[in-house]
């Protein structure tokens, strides 16, 4: 039975920071952060938004997962894209999401996007950018379609395409080319995957497959993958010798001589079972 | 203004082969690498900036309103820190929009740039803002105040602000005009708003304005081709 006390606490937990800080000092190698090294992107076009991501997940230089999610759920008309320290993103929008419901609940209405918005921006400056979230944020309520972008340090930004992440470069510049107002569904999606895949192909921290996800006032639809950029090719032909091929230049055949053959019995007594 | 130091989570990243090829402005704070300024003329105010928000030496964005809302009478320029100055500027408008209820009476300007310097100088070791606040009111009608970093707030009859505001302190000691009209106010703020931001790195964009008069406020946008050209050198 566990005491009340020990239970764990809910939330992010910084007990300890001083303890660690203590140790990087005394010249400990700290363990390095899962960062999702990402190229994270969303527009708004005619009907709604589309959200897009990568999906490697990166520890230092090693890829930690080929195939992780970085578009969460908000809510049924928001969803939101992560770019940073992995934990911080799966529990920033993890308790976002459940005080999203309890807000839908409470009023009894669809949560507006700006809502959300202002709730992660507000924790996000209470805790002074120490929690790593790099946010793309994007949802359609009846007030229209929205996508915000939203740094670690709480400062936000409503803008019609935006990208987030190391790979953000790469897409800004695909959005900055090619994005108009009011483009057809098709067109936004095939947008928003040829911005992930710039991020994907030029950004070592991006990688692997894209996600999509469309928010229309009808709902929202995740297409995961939505397109796999590096797919494996089928290897072409066998590169395997075929028998025979080898010349045999000379062959000896040395019998095998049984010199001595000895046979012990192993008492029940005697094992050991240790 | 200069980059804030990089949150600590990223020094345990220094050693990653992975986190020295991650871009230098991806470790910055979101700053508002600015210029700001605010002019009062008979009947109101006329506020201005440009549009740019970087981190480091990439613009995060760069069509940024940093002419913020308080009250439909009250506008804030904001300079800084972008996360520190939202933040700010989101708490005053909650706060005004109490008082506006409580007092029955839109809050004057006073009161809301008092809120700012409040939290400013109370908060000043752990804020970079830099804010002017402008709007007009029935006491006193147009009204500047700027509150520079420490937390000292001060009403003028013309303000600038932010890292492009060190460039044109002889322009506007030139070209100032007390009892300009609206039209030649809003030609004042764009013509300096022009000469700051061509010679600061970290202004650019288009030039927001806004005219706050008793009618509320009237928003206008200069873009690029629309800035008045100077010499070009």
């Amino acid at each position: 039975m566990v005491e009340e006390n020990e239970r764990p606490q809910a939330g992010f937990q910084f007990s300890n920071f001083g303890r660690n800080e203590a140790l990087v000092a005394r010249g400990f190698q700290m363990p390095k952060c899962r960062k999702t090294g990402t190229t994270i992107a969303g527009i708004v076009f005619k009907d709604g938004v589309v959200l897009g991501a990568d999906t490697r997940a990166t520890e230092g230089d090693i890829v930690a997962d080929k195939n992780c999610c970085k578009i969460h759920y908000l809510q049924p008309n928001m969803y939101c894209c992560g770019a940073g320290t992995a934990a911080d993103l799966e529990m920033t929008t993890q308790m976002m999401a459940s005080q999203l419901e309890l807000h839908r609940l409470n009023t009894g209405r669809q949560v507006p996007v700006i809502a959300a918005n202002t709730m992660l921006k507000q924790m996000l400056f209470r805790y002074q950018g120490y929690v790593g979230a790099a946010l793309v944020l994007g949802g359609v309520d009846k007030y229209g379609s929205h996508i915000y972008s939203i740094h670690p340090h709480g400062s936000t930004d409503r803008l019609p395409y935006t990208t987030m992440g190391s790979g953000s470069l790469a897409a800004m510049s695909v959005f900055e080319a090619r994005w108009k107002p009011n483009m057809e569904l098709d067109e936004a999606k095939q947008l928003v995957r040829d911005a992930i895949a710039g991020g994907v192909f030029n950004d070592l921290g991006s990688g692997s497959n894209i996600d999509l996800c469309v928010i229309t006032k009808d709902g929202a639809t995740m297409t995961r993958p939505y397109d796999v950029a590096n797919v494996k090719g089928q290897r072409v032909g066998k590169y395997e010798y075929k028998r025979g091929v080898t010349e045999v230049l000379n062959t000896v055949v040395r019998p095998i001589e049984i010199v001595s053959e000895t046979v012990k019995v192993v008492s029940e007594e005697d094992m050991d079972t240790a | 203004m200069m980059a804030a130091p990089a949150v600590s989570s990223h020094s345990t990243m220094k050693s990653s082969h992975l986190a020295s090829l991650t871009p230098d402005w991806m470790n910055n704070e979101v700053l508002t690498g600015t210029s700001i300024m605010a002019v009062e003329f008979d009947g109101g105010v006329v506020v201005g900036a440009d549009s740019r928000t970087s981190m480091g030496v990439y613009v995060s964005n760069r069509v940024t309103d940093k002419l913020t809302r308080v009250t439909d009478h009250i506008y804030c320029c904001r300079s800084g820190s972008a996360a520190d100055t939202q933040a700010i500027a989101d708490i005053v408008a909650s706060h005004m929009e109490l008082l506006e209820v409580k007092l029955g009476d839109p809050p004057r300007v006073q009161i809301a740039a008092n809120t700012f310097k409040e939290i400013c100088y109370n908060y000043r070791d752990q804020l970079m803002a830099g804010i002017i606040v402008a709007g007009w009111d029935k006491a006193k009608g147009g009204q500047v105040y700027t509150i520079p970093l420490g937390g000292m707030i001060v009403r003028q009859p013309v303000a600038i602000g932010g890292s492009g505001s060190t460039y044109v302190w002889g322009h506007i000691d030139a070209a100032y005009r007390p009892n300009m009209t609206k039209e030649e106010t809003v030609d004042f703020v764009k013509n300096t708003l022009t000469l700051a931001l061509t010679r600061d790195g970290s202004s650019g964009g288009v030039v927001r304005v806004a005219i706050i008069t008793k009618d509320g406020a009237e928003r206008r946008v200069f873009l690029h081709n629309e800035l008045p050209q100077f010499y070009q050198g």
